[in-house]
């Protein structure tokens, strides 16, 4: 089993995937049904994952990767089907089966159009965000990290709402991601040819150009321009909004909630361990590009008067934490006894921030779909007083949004935390300004948020059309929540309160993993 | 092994190109086109067994050829080609009604040059092997006597590829003063034992450009592809297919020979010019290929831009000779790029052709807004022409993504960094317009929801392609084990 189970994890999906190719398109119910209980196994898997570590490894102290599994796969290459798993992979893979799970749920709901072909391509795409946190070979890394790109297009082509552009939008995606992608490729070659393999674990045991910088430089820039781009960390976050907005419900919690860490895992699993000479050469450019992020990112969000849009922002200043936590830890390395323990804390706050983004934001975006699908409309003008018609969906809303904003007590707040004590002593000027972000994130989440959605009075002539999801029929005020929406909306929120009140359980995965990545740099 | 068992494959294609005349001239018209299309696709298929049962062998033939890895490689993979040309023309051709035996014969015919070109070990050789295939293909383009896109194909070609061959043979006449000698091995020899003066120098690198303007024409190297758009497009889409893999397949293997067996001396100077063709066509091709409107001549383009990706590999050969690894042996020395390119290139090209025809067959139209709403009219074909463009693309896990693989690590390991900027580039402006041809199939709506439906050849085709693209995708081992074997030649050098 233990070798096999991130296998099993990772193409139970794309098994699901061919299955669903072979059902006739009428079949729409069975489909459905199909996707999401298949969809249960890995969640199921992924859970066990967890708490089998848990009790083996962190119970004991002893951390690592583990369930590895190494078959040559293309022995010409010397590359193999390598996979494994550690504390920083362990709750990703987890969040993203979850993620997914509850995606196929809803959507059961919500999506009626080319119901085959939607829940073909999710699956698919299910199968490439695992598969990416299990890879420990890079031509395999690089299989999984391209295979997601293909259903993501579709998704927010064949789904997007058409005044948002979703051609426009789904392209910008796909090109943007693929030039990030096709440097990284060189700079995988590059790698090769001084460690002579494609294992991952044997690049940073062996951490190649260590004494050329600018060889390592370009390397470490190729890796980044794919991870940055993907993350989005700003100057490269242009596509992110369009792509957000455009994609459907559950495409938008997928790319908020799992690709754009995709981006920050390879930065820690790669770039970070293999290239640590170039990156504390780089760091403060990582450091800047990240308050930059989160301080620029929280302004735009501000201005904003699309709901969609406004969570879509939310995430380029969200993300700039982890660029942050990640950055001040390389530019701890000038001095690993003195910031030792500040960069430990870093990465974690990074790590809890991955996480925990992508359980707040991913509500978020089902939070979104829940209003969007009765009102036809995200325009905050159109909206206001919705906490006396919608109390359930202002209650859900509410702590989901002060999650976001980092409330003590709340899942967000530790990874803020985190984050800025770790930076503050290594990087405290950068650190400073970014707490103007925070700030900037209550202005946001409750003036634009709760204050223009849920609060004054209720205006029935802004939108007279409300659509009641029961039966789809029109009314002249909102209806509250659905017993579909609570449920997709009940696990994430218990795991902002759990997680907030005691995040040391997640804590304890992501501090091995960090500790590990600075003992062996 | 002798002479005639090492002349097999040419014999074998030889007869069937006889047989195929003769049963059309004696046979009743209405029963035997599918025997002509039965006998040639066997003839082809016979052809590439015996030409695989060479492998191994390293062997002069006849003073003209030579049998080796390379040539091997090449015979097998474009007489294979060559099948599924067949099996994609069927229908097509069915459709035109009359002279299918010529049609036929001169794809065997045709295939017969290419089946020598790939071995050709003299200049000569080179020359006439050359000036057959184009013949048969100047003749092949303008097979649809009463269409005038397609006489207009057929005399576009005929007259770029005369001059072309004119230049070329002033080139091999320089060469042939220079040394005295049109072997290739024998050229490379004296040029060797000459002093390397400002005179050899010079007519040197002449020779090796009039040359270049011969095999560019062939391979479709940009600035000696102009007849390609029009040529591309006005031909039947069975010869499209056919000019556009294994007619220049045949092109790049005489330009891998004659620079690396018999001018390597010259090789700093064809280096840096092949460097420019291959950053040139991929960029003009990739950019015009954004704009166009018609399937055939979009994959037109994007052939254009897939060769200048292949030069990448031969770019990167006499360098990569020189590297030292910190580690084992050399595994990517250009040449098995580019025939891994090559590999991986013929199949998904092919099949993507063998989409558009099927469409073609159904709805007598090309244009990219016929092809919207493809993914509801043919949902199989749609699935494999979206396979066919994210190979071509290079996207993984396809077979296309192990072509660029391979010559994009052959230029990383000679640090040629402007080319690979080039190169990145252009991959993703070639994702943009391949994308949007997806985007007509799965995101425009349809005129009609009539279904299209592909023939049983052509079913043989697109499956034999698919598994090709995608499992061999999946598992590349066997293909780059047989390119890194078939490259014997290189490592002599």
């Amino acid at each position: 089993m233990d070798s096999w189970i991130l296998t099993l994890i990772t193409f139970i999906p794309l098994v699901a995937a061919v299955i669903v190719l072979f059902m006739k398109k009428e079949q729409e119910d069975l489909i459905k049904r199909f996707s999401l209980l298949v969809s249960l196994v890995p969640l199921a898997l992924s859970i066990w994952l967890a708490v089998d570590y848990y009790q083996r490894y962190l119970a004991t102290g002893v951390g690592g990767m583990a369930y590895e599994l190494k078959v040559p796969w293309i022995p010409q290459l010397n590359s193999s089907y390598h996979v494994g798993a550690d504390g920083l992979s362990v709750p990703l893979i987890f969040l993203t089966t979850l993620l997914s799970t509850l995606s196929f749920y809803y959507s059961g709901r919500t999506i009626k159009r080319r119901v085959k072909d939607f829940f073909f391509l999710f699956l698919l795409l299910e199968t490439g965000m695992l598969g990416v946190f299990v890879a420990l070979d890079f031509v395999l890394f690089y299989v999984f990290w391209e295979i997601g790109l293909v259903p993501m297009y579709f998704l927010i082509g064949i789904w997007g709402q058409p005044k948002d552009r979703p051609l426009y939008s789904a392209i910008k995606f796909f090109l943007y991601t693929l030039v990030g992608s096709v440097a990284m490729l060189l700079a995988i070659l590059a790698i090769y040819f001084q460690v002579g393999s494609f294992d991952i674990l044997e690049a940073a045991r062996q951490q190649p150009f260590a004494n050329n910088l600018t060889i390592a430089s370009l390397a470490f820039w190729a890796f980044m321009l794919a991870f940055m781009i993907k993350v989005p960390s700003f100057p490269f976050h242009t596509w992110l909004p369009d792509a957000h907005t455009a994609a459907p419900t559950a495409g938008s919690v997928i790319l908020a909630g799992v690709l754009l860490k995709l981006g920050a895992y390879g930065i820690l699993r790669i770039v970070l361990p293999i290239f640590p000479t170039a990156f504390q050469a780089w760091a403060m450019v990582i450091v800047a590009l990240g308050v930059i992020g989160i301080v620029y990112g929280a302004f735009v969000c501000v201005a904003q008067t699309d709901l969609k849009r406004l969570i879509a922002y939310s995430s380029v200043s969200h993300m700039g934490y982890v660029m942050l936590g990640i950055g001040a830890a390389a530019a701890g390395l000038a001095n690993v006894g003195r910031y030792g323990d500040s960069m430990a804390m870093a990465i974690n706050g990074a790590t809890l921030q991955m996480f925990n983004h992508g359980i707040i934001t991913g509500g978020l975006f089902f939070l979104v779909g829940v209003i969007y699908e009765r009102a036809h409309t995200r325009d905050l003008d159109k909206f206001g007083g919705l906490s006396a018609k919608t109390p359930y969906f202002y209650a859900i809303m509410m702590v989901t949004a002060f999650a976001s904003l980092g409330l003590p007590g709340l899942a967000g707040f530790w990874a803020e935390f985190f984050t800025f004590r770790g930076a503050f002593d290594i990087v405290t000027v950068w650190a400073a300004i970014g707490v103007i972000g925070v700030v900037m994130t209550a202005a946001y989440i409750l003036w634009r948020i709760i204050q223009s959605v849920f609060l004054g009075e209720y205006d029935p002539h802004k939108i007279d059309h409300w659509t009641d999801l029961t039966d789809y029929s029109e009314k002249h005020e909102p209806t509250d929540m659905l017993a579909f929406e609570k449920v997709t909306m009940w696990p994430l929120v218990a795991f902002m309160v759990f997680l907030g009140l005691y995040p040391v359980p997640l804590l304890a995965f992501f501090n091995t993993a960090a500790v590990e990545i600075i003992q062996r740099l | 092994m002798t002479t005639l068992q090492m002349l097999l494959p040419e014999l074998i294609l030889l007869i069937a190109a006889g047989v195929v005349l003769t049963l059309d001239l004696v046979t009743n018209r209405q029963i035997n086109d599918r025997w002509l299309m039965g006998l040639s696709a066997a003839g082809f298929l016979a052809a590439a067994v015996a030409a695989y049962a060479q492998r191994g062998i390293t062997a002069p033939l006849l003073g003209t050829q030579a049998i080796d890895g390379f040539a091997t490689f090449l015979k097998v993979l474009v007489l294979l080609g060559m099948v599924l040309v067949v099996l994609s023309a069927a229908e097509y051709i069915r459709g035109y009604g009359r002279n299918q035996g010529e049609f036929y014969t001169l794809l065997l015919t045709a295939g017969l040059a290419i089946s020598v070109a790939v071995s050709a070990n003299d200049l000569l050789m080179v020359y006439l092997s050359m000036e057959f295939l184009s013949i048969n293909s100047y003749i092949l383009a303008a097979y649809l006597r009463g269409d005038r896109l397609s006489i207009e194909a057929g005399v576009k070609y005929f007259v770029y590829g005369a001059v072309a061959s004119g230049v070329m043979l002033y080139g091999i006449s320089l060469i042939y003063g220079l040394t005295g000698s049109t072997n290739l091995v024998s050229v490379a020899e004296v040029i060797s034992r000459q002093p390397t003066g400002p005179s050899m120098q010079w007519l040197g690198i002449a020779s090796v450009v009039l040359l270049m303007v011969g095999f560019g024409f062939k391979a479709s190297l940009v600035p000696f592809a102009q007849w390609v758009p029009d040529t591309y497009q006005g031909s039947p889409t069975p010869i499209t297919a056919f000019l556009s893999t294994a007619s220049k397949a045949a092109g790049f293997a005489l330009l891998v020979r004659v620079m690396l067996v018999g001018l390597i001396q010259f090789s700093g100077g064809w280096l840096t010019i092949l460097a420019g063709l291959s950053m040139i066509t991929m960029t003009l091709g990739n950019l015009v290929a954004l704009k166009q409107t018609d399937v055939k001549r979009l994959l037109a383009y994007s052939s254009i831009a897939q060769a200048g990706y292949m030069l990448i590999g031969l770019v990167a050969v006499p360098q990569s000779r020189l590297v030292v690894l910190p580690f084992g042996s050399l595994t990517f020395n250009g040449i098995n790029g580019v025939l891994v390119y090559i590999f991986g290139y013929l199949f998904t090209n092919l099949g993507a052709f063998a989409v558009v025809i099927a469409i073609e067959n159904a709805t007598r139209s090309t244009a990219l807004k016929d092809y919207a709403g493809l993914g509801r009219r043919a949902p199989a074909l749609a699935l494999l022409l979206t396979l066919f463009l994210l190979s071509l693309a290079g996207i993984p896990p396809t077979l296309g993504f192990w072509a660029k693989y391979y010559v994009f690590a052959a230029a990383v390991q000679i640090n040629f960094l402007a080319l690979l900027i080039v190169a990145i580039v252009n991959s993703v402006v070639g994702a943009a317009y391949y994308l949007n041809i997806i985007r007509y199939m799965y995101l425009m709506p349809a005129e009609t929801e009539e279904p299209i439906k592909a023939s049983p050849a052509l079913n043989v085709a697109l499956a034999v392609t698919g598994v090709m693209v995608l499992i061999a995708g999946l598992v590349p081992g066997f293909i780059i084990d047989w390119a890194n074997r078939s490259v014997d030649f290189v490592t002599r050098l």
